[in-house]
């Protein structure tokens, strides 16, 4: 009798697992970017530049890359030359890895670098104007090339940490991002489509923010929305989450500056 | 840092219907929200737009504080004459932006 019960239950239990298998990692072919997600409108707003609000941090990004500053006098122009060539796919190797720190830094990271040790300038705040319009101008030049993380010996111990993080339930809600981004994509979630969280527009101008935001931004925002505590900006786990993240979107193409509602 | 861009057609036929965009960067602080210590945050927007064709008002908006940031204006006017197509925007706090755009009409 007890045999019979128990072999019921175990039934019952593998019925519920086979229910709530995760579907795993989402094939290369099967890979759609946010904006495959937004409604005709929103995409036509990205597509065309005098539309895009994101472009207009462009703009200022493009001022401030020209603009001298800190002790040393210099401008990211003066280092850097022509932009169009020198920043091109730049954006779409980050973060990337930084000998110095022997950690990878995101591109709001490398650009804060460069104004403390070569411009000789204070850092930029993470999410002001001034941080999110130069890494808008960066990220423009690669627009349109594919995402190429490098994954070598020495990214592989933080991408395998950004990947523990995608998969580890979390939160008061413990919930895991794979179980929203890859195993439910596409239904919804409230109003919203889930999408892939692919992070192929950043820094995006969101709709709902008003404003251009970065990475960062979206992750802590999940991460609340999770009901778990989100780490710092600039916190070493965000940027090993960024860089599994851009690894999981590797060849799909840059949109920067993208809209996204 | 106030940055502005502009969509003209440069080049029209004549008594052709063309369609202009305009987009300014803008907070649009309603003037209703609160800051996290509980200050009212005062108004800042964009009062009124107007849009001057050789000279000749053509479009004229007025703004709310329930437009959102970074406003973005399409309208439409008929080209008549080859010239200058002036935008300006002024708003709380002595904002004010100008842009303006060539258009030649064949």
């Amino acid at each position: 009798m007890s045999g019979s019960v128990a072999r019921l239950l175990t039934a019952l239990a593998l019925a519920l697992l086979a229910g709530t298998a995760p579907a795993g990692e989402i094939p290369t072919a099967e890979r759609r970017s946010g904006y495959d997600f937004m409604s005709r409108e929103t995409r036509t707003m990205q597509d065309d530049d005098t539309a895009n609000p994101g472009m207009l941090g462009v703009l200022d990004g493009g001022a401030l890359w020209a603009r001298k500053t800190g002790a040393a006098g210099r401008a990211c122009a003066d280092c850097h030359g022509d932009e169009r060539a020198s920043m091109k796919g730049v954006a779409a190797r980050y973060p990337a890895f930084d000998t110095t720190l022997k950690r990878p830094v995101n591109l709001e990271q490398r650009i804060n670098l460069c104004r403390t040790e070569r411009q000789r300038a204070p850092a930029l705040a993470y999410e002001s104007r001034e941080l999110l319009a130069l890494t808008a101008y960066v990220a423009r030049q690669s627009r349109g090339l594919p995402i190429d993380i490098a994954a070598d010996t020495r990214t592989q111990p933080f991408l395998d940490n950004g990947r523990a993080a995608f998969y580890r339930r979390q939160g008061q809600l413990n919930l895991a991002c794979s179980q929203c981004h890859d195993d439910n994509w596409g239904k919804r979630l409230a109003g919203n489509t889930i999408p892939q969280a692919h992070p192929t527009g950043y820094p995006v101008y969101r709709l709902e923010w008003q404003s251009l935001g970065s990475l960062q931004r979206r992750l802590r925002n999940c991460l609340v929305g999770i009901r778990a505590e989100p780490y710092e900006y600039g916190a070493p786990e965000l940027v090993e989450l960024e860089l599994f993240l851009m690894w999981r979107a590797r060849g799909m193409a840059i949109e920067t500056p993208g809209v996204r509602p | 840092m106030a940055s502005a861009l502009v969509n003209v057609p440069p080049r029209a036929r004549r008594g052709e219907i063309i369609e202009i965009k305009t987009l300014i960067s803008h907070p649009m602080e309603t003037g209703y929200r609160r800051s996290q210590l509980g200050a009212a945050i005062p108004r800042d927007i964009i009062r009124l737009f107007v849009c001057t064709y050789n000279g000749t008002e053509v479009f004229r908006a007025e703004l709310h504080p329930a437009i959102a940031a970074n406003p973005f204006l399409v309208f439409s006017t008929v080209a008549t004459e080859s010239g200058t197509i002036a935008f300006q925007w002024t708003g709380d706090n002595g904002f004010s932006a100008t842009e303006s755009a060539a258009i030649t009409v064949d």
